[in-house]
């Protein structure tokens, strides 16, 4: 019984009531994450993405490049895909679990970076609040993308 | 296509090292650490997409990783707790893994 934007529908599939400026919104976003992604240097590498490729052994550098090596463009090509899923469906007003699953990812990345870009805290709440702060918009960005991800989360639960 | 099948395929080990030279299917470890950015109730729905857990572990899992600061939340031979690492950063969380 979400009163969110998205919401699992009888047939199984999910509807996704998202207004015109929040799909182009997303648009927008997501335009800039695959231009990031798709940047000639090992997107890793970019500080704005660092959040996104974790490192798995940080006391052992030798185990962190076999890991390197393992998982090569593996997580940069998945997150392409997902981009493309979400691309493919971001004028849907639904979508089937899979597209959702890719929304969902999506949508996180992309609070990842803005939160990393913030620097936010566990008690950052009063910043999400203040119009005056700053970076008010990008907080208020922020803000709107765990909305929806809760939502996306509530309805895939 | 298949992006896991590399790491579904066996190691090769071509220039042991002190720590390759330990047996593969020594005990890892995959931990998962907190972070202020990612939701509590994404962190639960993933561990319970990945690893299979119910809600009841996952949020259990999850409250020790926003409260300890980490929890243990797989286990087993390397290559399996790599794949584990690969699917977790796949969805944004912060895992590494180590020796148990």
């Amino acid at each position: 019984m979400s009163r969110g934007p998205v919401r699992r529908t009888r047939q199984g599939d999910f509807e996704l009531k998202l207004s015109e400026p929040e799909r182009r919104l997303l648009g927008d976003l997501m335009g800039q994450l695959g231009a990031a992604l798709a940047d000639e240097h090992r997107p890793s590498d970019n500080p704005v993405l660092r959040r996104l490729f974790p490192v798995a052994h940080p006391d052992d550098p030798d185990l962190e490049a076999s890991y390197q090596g393992l998982v090569g463009d593996d997580l940069v090509d998945l997150r392409r895909e997902k981009l493309r899923a979400v691309s493919d469906t971001l004028d849907a007003g639904r979508v089937d679990e899979q597209a959702l699953l890719a929304w969902m990812n999506v949508v996180n990345d992309l609070r990842l970076i803005l939160g990393t870009h913030l620097d936010v805290s566990e008690d950052d709440d009063l910043n999400l609040l203040d119009p005056n702060h700053p970076e008010a918009d990008t907080y208020a960005i922020y803000g709107y993308l765990g909305y929806l991800l809760d939502s996306i989360i509530e309805s895939l639960a | 296509m298949t992006p896991l099948s590399m790491s579904l395929a066996p190691v090769e080990v071509d220039e042991p090292t002190s720590d390759e030279s330990v047996s593969s299917d020594t005990p890892w470890i995959v931990l998962v650490w907190n972070d202020p950015i990612n939701l509590m109730s994404y962190v639960t729905f993933v561990l319970q997409k990945l690893f299979g857990y119910s809600r009841e572990k996952a949020t259990a899992l999850m409250l020790d990783v926003h409260e300890k600061g980490r929890a243990v939340v797989a286990s087993g031979a390397r290559e399996k707790c790599e794949l584990d690492v690969f699917r977790l950063h796949e969805h944004g969380l912060w895992a590494t893994m180590q020796h148990d």
